[in-house]
């Protein structure tokens, strides 16, 4: 009661205080203009394990290049450069 | 009205070194015939596909960047189609941002290229101070 009157609140442990990082585009940051699809290595980062496209919420990614990374990647999948199914690509 | 394209073809595993150049100078002859030039020219040498297409799971690819009209990217798909020997091709516009990578690359796998060389000739010339040392 006594921590109560002080306003005061006693954690047991340390309240994890989640600092979170603001999420920003790549592309914008490092001036990068056009998104080779010739670099399957690279465009594994804007994929999950299946070989997904993964969404801007979790890259980051701005719009603009979103769809340059999305076209690209379509790309490299048809010339058999990326899987277009399946499972432990990385 | 001249652009600037970029193709990939995937050729059959099946060939030989002879005829995928055969194929390659098919396509190089066909660009030039048509008015067009070549800027640029790359082999990718046999890769692992990442799925199979007709039931090959690796092709030779090649890159070839061109200036031409228009009006002959359908005739060089065109044959593509009726080449057996390609599995697989995609022709890509280039614009300003993407000439400038390319060239931007070419540079980069240029000076790869030559850095590789370099470090051959680098070993016998590394080898010779280190043994100065030891004495």
């Amino acid at each position: 009661m006594a921590s109560i009157e002080n306003n005061e609140i006693r954690y047991l442990n340390p309240p994890t205080v989640e600092v979170r990082r603001k999420k920003y585009c790549r592309f914008k940051k490092a001036g990068i203009k056009y998104v080779d699809y010739k670099d399957p290595e690279f465009l594994k980062k804007f994929l999950n394990e299946q070989g997904k496209i993964l969404p801007r919420r979790i890259t980051g990614t701005s719009l603009k290049f979103q769809r340059k990374v999305a076209q690209a990647v379509k790309r490299a999948r048809s010339l058999a450069l990326l899987p277009y199914v399946t499972d432990l690509l990385k | 009205m001249i652009k600037q394209y970029e193709t990939v073809f995937i050729a059959t595993p099946v060939l030989s070194d002879t005829q995928m150049k055969e194929a390659v100078a098919k396509y190089t002859d066909l660009i030039k015939a048509n008015g067009g030039e070549i800027v640029y020219e790359e082999d990718w040498g046999l890769k692992q596909l990442a799925y199979p297409i007709q039931h090959k799971t690796s092709g030779f690819y090649y890159l070839i960047e061109f200036k031409a009209d228009p009006q002959f990217v359908s005739t060089l798909e065109t044959q593509y189609h009726r080449d057996e020997r390609i599995l697989r091709f995609l022709t890509v516009v280039l614009d300003k941002n993407s000439i400038a990578y390319a060239e931007h690359r070419r540079q980069v796998r240029a000076g790869k290229a030559a850095a590789a060389k370099a470090e051959e000739a680098a070993p016998a010339a590394e080898v010779e101070p280190e043994t100065k040392v030891e004495e």
